[in-house]
């Protein structure tokens, strides 16, 4: 598990073509490391026919709506969750 | 970025949510039974069952209800698999 809680990670915005569970709302935003899921089959993979295998490590990771949404009205402490695999995290300073 | 017909989050609309509940039609338990059924044999997973959905014709995927969405993939993803023969279900229905 390469990011802990609290960590700044940044989403990948590259196009993908196969089934993936990144949601395109978050994809190049900036969010933090909720929480460690552990390690899961591959959705990507598993979607065609194979095992899913290696098991890739799934995070909980947090935004703040006025971040994934330009014209939220809601309170400026508002958080979205999504669940992402690593592959699709990067460092963010 | 091109999204699929199913990444739909934050996608504007000026369409009510339909908050409705409704009884399930006998066909769409059976629908459900069947996929954890084909998941329990095997033969189609819960990944394989989103990405028949996912593969659906953008207007298809408007039209259908959910369940309907279900059996559009269990019948792609078994035809790949090669479980049913292109056009059998078809056939067996008459269509």
């Amino acid at each position: 598990m390469r990011y802990r809680p609290g960590q700044r990670v940044r989403v990948a915005a590259r196009p993908h073509e196969g089934h993936h569970r990144t949601p395109g709302y978050v994809k190049g935003k900036i969010g933090s490391v909720h929480r460690v899921h552990g390690p899961f089959t591959n959705p990507e993979t598993r979607a065609y026919g194979t095992d899913g295998l290696p098991k890739q490590p799934l995070y909980l990771v947090g935004f703040a709506q006025h971040d994934v949404w330009p014209d939220y009205r809601g309170q400026g402490d508002d958080r979205i969750y999504v669940d992402l695999f690593e592959h699709w995290l990067d460092e963010a300073e | 970025m091109e999204r699929g017909v199913h990444d739909r989050g934050g996608s504007p609309t000026d369409a009510p949510i339909d908050r409705t509940e409704h009884e399930l039609a006998d066909w769409e338990l059976l629908t459900d039974a069947l996929v954890r059924a084909l998941d329990r044999r095997d033969l189609v997973n819960v990944d394989e069952l989103r990405r028949g959905i996912e593969s659906m014709p953008r207007g298809e995927y408007e039209r259908a209800s959910y369940y309907e969405r279900w059996l559009y993939s269990v019948e792609t993803i078994l035809t790949e698999k090669g479980v049913l023969a292109r056009g059998e279900l078809d056939a067996r229905l008459g269509a």
